[in-house]
């Protein structure tokens, strides 16, 4: 099943490796994983999004742990929580398609980027279902490039992953 | 008073109490040489090679309670350090490695001698750093002990870029330490360990299976009262030999794949098992979905959340210190007015008695003719009175002295369990005869391994170490040629060891006595003449039957009912 685990780190060198390191050496699964500094710099906050048993979610959370540079960890998916993903994407736009492209993106919500000629680059954000649906509503014929930040994700109301 | 980073980092030493320093000094490592020789606090010893340094440092880990330390230089230095590192860790030894690093501006250049040691060492390692600040070396060496034996313990790497070895500061050791994101559980939950009462309590067919955690945590005593209150059987793992008397009578030897019949059978048929500080891994209950077969409630104890529930499933969790958690659930029985119910104790006890019976407990067929290996490690057993320091290679010769030596005490089984690491015995001898000047430390060892650090012969002169080494020299790579016999049809692929030196004359050459034994009336007056030169290195080849092979077996990926007895089944 996919998780979304959520941890926080001490934001020093080597620390993101030894978390990549971590699930390529046990043979853990990342779908996608996400890092950057936090409100306080020393912390920094990864959002990975894995998948596996029951049995694997708890030794990966476990393993984490016990990560010395590890302050935190928390699988957002065993309760409430909001998952958000970046996605730019050029799409190649000529002619009557420029107008059809136009209106896929703001009924998707998203915003046009940038425009010449031939291409537009759309901003979109959302759950990775959204950005996959967006993928297929195009089609992949007029797609010439898509960059995908990967999930992040926080806890509903009072869930709050801190120190 | 400014000091140089490389005084900081002795006098650091010199602080937490570190009486050895195993090492090998090289560029990245001059200005810490320097700094060592103009103090006599701190004793170096120069070993052959730096897997021996760090083999060395564990020895003295594992024997006594206190951190290893060793001391290699860059590049070659830390990568020959690295199997050292990964064999403590996989033992969860308390160590701390330093490491000299090329200077901090010549760090990703491909400078001369320049390695990535954190990133190499990080999957081997409980925690590692770089210093790249001379301000931040001695809170650094700090956190490194704290880390390394607080916990599941663990070795701790320390990199040092030679600038910053050589910058000045003032130096101020802290005086304690505080890591926000590392808080190793003390007490266990005591809910659960009333549970963990309750449930020994109503056990029918009980089982108390003890690993190497118990050793380190000291909780030996502990076991021993849990033991004999309750009257349950026990078995150790290989890591856990002398956690549990081996000449007590509710002990059932070993389990695992070369463990005894009783053992292995009563952990399969057991209703109610706990474990303690031990981890269910491959080489102890084989398959798991065989030892699934037979339902049970399983209490597991571990200072380490991660080794519960990651190949078994677990009823009873309780992480926390052994020590305490032992204590806790002692004195939740003690007040109960509860105790097990006699007859089906009786019964069990019954029923292992008959397993014992079947198996026979270990056993072996003597001969007047070749030297059974079996018989070399019971002489040695009883002239030591099962007192001696055992450390050992791996392979065959491994699994008979942890078999055929009893051992009644924690800390004398001195092995590489997790990474079964050859070439450990001789440097990790040299660690605890240091640690233990005039007691005896005997190395088990064979004509395979002992040629992987056979070098260390020069350090033990150097360093006068008494330390008798036993092998047992039967002409194969043992283990491999066993496993080549039973699984891959006689086939002997490469497990013979053609062209072995004279290990007399290799022994004598490094300044030492060196025996050869052929027959088995010559192995006691050997070991004896060894014994009796207490200052003296004795090396004693003995020849040994080249067709013996260890029994019991749970070959591997079987069940631990799946056992062969002996050649005869």
């Amino acid at each position: 099943m996919r998780h979304i685990i959520s941890l926080l780190m001490e934001n020093e060198a080597g620390a993101l490796s030894r978390v990549a390191g971590l699930f390529s050496a046990r043979g853990y699964n990342i779908e996608s994983l996400t890092v950057a500094p936090t409100e306080d710099a020393s912390l920094s906050r990864m959002t990975i999004v894995t998948s596996g048993s029951d049995a694997i979610i708890e030794q990966i959370t476990k393993q984490l742990n016990k990560l010395v540079d590890v302050v935190s960890v928390m699988d957002l998916s065993e309760g409430e929580h909001i998952e958000r993903e970046l996605m730019l994407v050029k799409l190649r736009a000529e002619g009557d398609a420029r107008d059809e492209l136009k209106r896929m993106t703001d009924i998707f919500r998203g915003r046009i980027l940038d425009v010449t000629d031939h291409t537009y680059t759309i901003e979109l954000t959302g759950s990775r279902v959204k950005l996959d649906s967006f993928i297929d509503a195009i089609g992949r014929d007029l797609i010439l490039e898509t960059v995908r930040t990967g999930a992040s994700g926080i806890g509903r109301g009072n869930r709050i992953l801190s120190l | 008073m400014e000091m140089t980073g490389a005084e900081i980092t002795i006098r650091c030493l010199q602080e937490e109490g570190v009486e050895f320093l195993f090492g090998y000094p090289g560029g990245a490592v001059l200005h810490i040489y320097d700094a060592l020789f103009q103090q006599d606090k701190v004793k170096h010893i120069l070993v052959r090679h730096e897997q021996a340094a760090v083999h060395a440092a564990d020895g003295y880990a594992r024997s006594s309670d206190k951190v290893g330390v060793a001391l290699v230089t860059s590049g070659p230095g830390l990568t020959n350090a690295v199997t050292g590192i990964a064999t403590a860790y996989m033992d969860s030894i308390p160590m701390v490695v330093i490491s000299g690093q090329v200077p901090t501006y010549a760090i990703g250049e491909d400078a001369f001698q320049e390695v990535d040691a954190v990133g190499i060492t990080r999957p081997c390692v409980k925690h590692n750093f770089l210093v790249k600040d001379v301000k931040d070396i001695a809170s650094t060496i700090k956190k490194a002990f704290y880390l390394a034996k607080s916990g599941r313990p663990g070795p701790v790497l320390v990199d040092i870029p030679k600038d910053v070895s050589a910058h000045k500061t003032e130096f101020v050791y802290p005086a304690t330490v505080n890591i926000r994101s590392y808080h190793p559980q003390g007490r266990g939950d005591s809910q659960q360990i009333r549970q963990a009462a309750q449930l020994l309590l109503e056990a029918k067919r009980p089982m108390i299976y003890a690993g190497g955690g118990v050793v380190l945590s000291g909780a030996a005593a502990q076991l021993t009262d849990l033991v004999r209150l309750l009257g349950f059987p026990c078995t150790n793992t290989l890591m856990g030999l002398g956690g549990y008397p081996a000449n007590d009578k509710q002990y059932v030897g070993m389990l695992g794949m070369h463990g005894t019949y009783e053992a292995n059978m009563s952990m399969q048929h057991c209703d109610v098992l706990v474990a303690i500080g031990a981890r269910f891994d491959d080489r102890v209950i084989g398959n798991v979905e065989h030892f699934a077969q037979v339902p049970r409630k399983i209490i597991h104890i571990d200072i380490d959340p991660s080794s519960i529930a990651k190949r078994v499933k677990v009823d009873v969790p309780i992480v926390g210190d052994l020590k305490l958690v032992l204590d806790e659930l002692l004195s939740v029985l003690r007040s109960s007015r509860q105790k097990p119910d006699a007859g089906e104790m009786s019964a069990w006890w019954s029923q292992i008695e008959e397993w014992r019976g079947i198996g026979g407990g270990l056993h072996y067929r003597n001969s007047t003719e070749i030297i059974k290996p079996q018989f070399v490690i019971e002489t040695l057993h009883k002239l030591t009175g099962g007192d001696a320091f055992v450390t050992s290679d791996v392979g065959q010769h491994q699994m008979w002295a942890a078999q055929y030596y009893k051992f009644n005490h924690p800390r004398r089984w001195i092995n590489s369990g997790g990474l079964g690491t050859m070439g450990f015995g001789l440097p990790a001898a040299m660690g605890v005869q240091l640690k233990h000047p005039g007691e005896t430390v005997a190395c088990v060892t064979g004509e395979g391994s002992i040629q992987m650090n056979i070098q260390e012969l020069s350090t033990c002169k150097q360093y006068h170490l008494p330390i008798k080494v036993l092998s047992l020299n039967n002409g194969y790579l043992g283990m491999v040629r066993q496993w080549q016999e039973f699984f891959h049809g006689n086939r002997f692929s490469e497990s013979y060891m053609d062209a072995l030196p004279d290990f007399v004359k290799v022994a004598e050459a490094y300044g030492h006595i060196g025996i050869r034994i052929d027959k088995p009336c010559d192995v006691e007056p050997a070991i004896i003449e060894a014994l009796s030169r207490k200052n003296d290195l004795v090396f004693m080849d003995f020849r040994t039957d080249p067709t013996e092979n260890v029994f019991p077996m749970v070959p591997g990926g079987k069940g631990l009912s799946e056992v062969v007895l002996s050649e005869d089944l």
